[in-house]
């Protein structure tokens, strides 16, 4: 659906992307993480043939973006970082410019404006203009327009930023049930966005390609073990000694704030072993009090630091 | 060319330009100026001629009770010269605006062509300079009303003011393509319109070929011709070809601007 190959795009003699490639397939949820200043705005602008790569090719849907704009511009619905609206407009008629301007036809235009706005959770400021509706609400109206037509496409940067939790929560239930009948690239910092909806990751750092997995994969990719957070009542220093001799444990970290009879400690294992049976039996056999086993996995956000900062 | 998109995007435009109160503003300026000039024009002719009462040498000597010539071609070459003025504040806008902004980015993945948007906002512009300069129609109607002006200059005059408007906003347009900042794009449009202007004083100075050149692309040259009655398909073509010119070239601007 969408194809990138060897693309470099220079500002000047900044080179914001150098020679990245990967391609998506029809009703994949693509997330784009990286650094700012990583490159993710610079290559969602090539996408939507805002401007042109240096070298390179970008097609989307077919079409490769340089020759056939027109026809990209077609299957997309693009939310762009700063969220550019025109302040004079209230919300209903700019949302009816823009389904105009999208070529749908002069019928289906009230219906369809009205129903992404609600969607969108705009009801209440419908009719007012849009200089005097908040942050959150210019994010919402910025996506209801990328929305309207029932594009394709969607490219989406940073689709959250400044909602509140609530509307966070919605936007991204709103986004999962748009997968599967639409392809959807969105960028993001938040990383558990990233986990929650996306099928695949890109990362990009000072604009090379670092990596392009499942979220799954690449945590497994970068954890080379896993680690439990135990929280048990009975003395520290016995638990921890303890806990270390148990097999595959690896290391045993106690926590910081303990008390004189219970403490929260971190227990890293070697991937594959599962030591939670044999940690409850040992906890049982002398009695103490499990009052917490979680565990940890390599966050997105580990893997994240990794690779960015691998490099240097 | 999609006409529903140019037709959208014109609305919009006329929206901000009225809802912004900067049409309002420079209609309201311009008038008042062009207004002023009027006045005096006309209270000039009406000393003189009282005074040509008395002294018939006057009227013998000098063209000056032939309303043509004393109020008919001043008035028109005062009223360009405040369109000179005014018009760069009507297009600075235009572009600039909304790169500034941010809008003309995601204007432009819809699929429209950018010879649409640039039509789109020429043509809103137009509108409001016609908004500007039909009301000022009045100061000709008082004089047929007052005395016995001719007619044709005064029809063939507003055809020229229409023609040179219409080539100061595709001189803005331009400008404002060029940049995304508003004052630049006025000051470099302010320029450009005055050596278009003022090249016709250097005609003097120069070899008679060169002369004939520089009097051809000078903009007030040709309606001075315009504004004399003279309907000359010349005229009306280096308008349009100069209109054309600078459309063309901020297509060019929009499309190899890479921001
Ligand atoms: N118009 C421009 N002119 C020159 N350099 C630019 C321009 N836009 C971006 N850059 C540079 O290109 C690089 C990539 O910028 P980009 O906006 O794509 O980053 P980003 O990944 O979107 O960052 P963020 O997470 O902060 O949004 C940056 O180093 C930036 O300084
Ligand atoms: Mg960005």
């Amino acid at each position: 659906m969408i194809a990138v190959e060897n693309l470099i795009k220079d500002y000047g003699s900044h080179r914001a992307i150098d020679d990245v490639s990967f391609s998506m397939e029809k009703g994949e949820i693509l997330g784009f993480l990286g650094p700012n200043g990583a490159g993710k705005t610079t290559m969602m602008r090539i996408l939507t043939c805002c401007m042109p790569a240096t070298s390179g090719r970008a097609t989307v849907a077919g079409y490769d973006c340089f020759d056939e704009p027109l026809e990209v511009r077609r299957r997309i619905g693009y939310l762009p970082e700063r969220v550019p609206l025109y302040d004079d407009m209230r919300v209903s008629d700019y949302l009816e410019f823009v389904a105009g301007m999208k070529g749908m036809t002069a019928s289906s235009v009230p219906d369809s404006v009205r129903q992404v706005a609600e969607n969108c959770g705009l009801s209440d400021v419908y009719g007012r203009r849009i200089g005097a509706i908040s942050r959150g609400y210019r994010q919402r109206v910025g996506l209801a327009q990328a929305l309207v037509n029932d594009p394709e496409i969607l490219i989406l940067d940073e689709p959250t930023v400044g909602l509140d939790p609530g509307q966070i929560k919605e936007i991204r239930a709103l986004i999962k049930d748009l997968s599967g009948r639409h392809t959807i690239i969105l960028s993001t910092h938040i990383l558990p966005e990233v986990s929650l909806l996306c099928s695949k990751v890109v990362i990009i750092n000072q604009g090379k390609l670092v990596a392009m997995d499942t979220p799954e994969n690449l945590g497994a990719q970068v954890g080379g073990s896993s680690r439990l957070l135990l929280h048990i009542g009975g003395p520290p220093e016995q638990v921890e000694t303890a806990l270390g001799q148990v097999s595959g444990v690896t290391s045993v970290q106690r926590d910081g704030t303990s008390q004189v009879d219970e403490c929260r400690f971190f227990v890293d294992f070697d991937q594959g072993q599962n030591p939670r049976k044999d940690l409850q039996a040992l906890i049982a056999e002398n009695n103490w009090e499990l009052m917490e086993m979680r565990s940890i996995s390599a966050s997105l956000e580990d893997v994240f630091i990794k690779l960015v900062t691998r490099e240097d | 060319m999609n006409i529903r998109s140019i037709g959208l995007i014109y609305r919009r435009e006329m929206g901000t330009y009225f809802s912004s109160y900067i049409a309002y503003v420079v209609i309201a300026m311009f008038l008042l100026v062009t207004g002023y000039f009027f006045y005096n024009l006309l209270a000039s002719f009406s000393v003189i001629s009282f005074q040509a009462q008395s002294n018939p040498m006057l009227e013998r000597q000098y063209n000056l009770l032939n309303i043509n010539e004393t109020v008919v071609r001043p008035l028109f070459g005062n009223i360009s010269i405040v369109m000179l003025l005014m018009t760069p504040l009507l297009t600075m806008r235009l572009i600039a605006e909304e790169r500034k902004s941010g809008t003309l980015e995601l204007l432009r993945s819809y699929p429209v062509s950018d010879i649409d948007i640039l039509l789109a906002k020429y043509f809103a512009c137009l509108t409001v300079f016609l908004a500007m300069i039909i009301p000022t129609i009045v100061y000709p109607v008082l004089l047929v009303i007052l005395g016995e002006p001719e007619i044709m200059p005064m029809v063939t005059g507003y055809l020229g003011l229409l023609l040179l408007g219409a080539t100061f906003i595709s001189i803005g347009l331009f400008t404002s393509s060029l940049t995304e900042n508003q004052i630049i794009a006025a000051a470099v449009s302010f320029g450009l319109l005055f050596c278009f202007w003022l090249l016709s004083y250097s005609i003097a100075f120069v070899s008679a070929d060169l002369g004939k050149f520089i009097g051809y692309i000078a903009l007030n040259e040709h309606l001075e011709s315009l504004a004399k009655g003279v309907l000359d398909s010349e005229d009306i073509i280096y308008y349009l070809g100069l209109i054309a010119l600078f459309i063309f070239l901020s297509l060019r601007s929009m499309e190899s601007r890479q921001w």
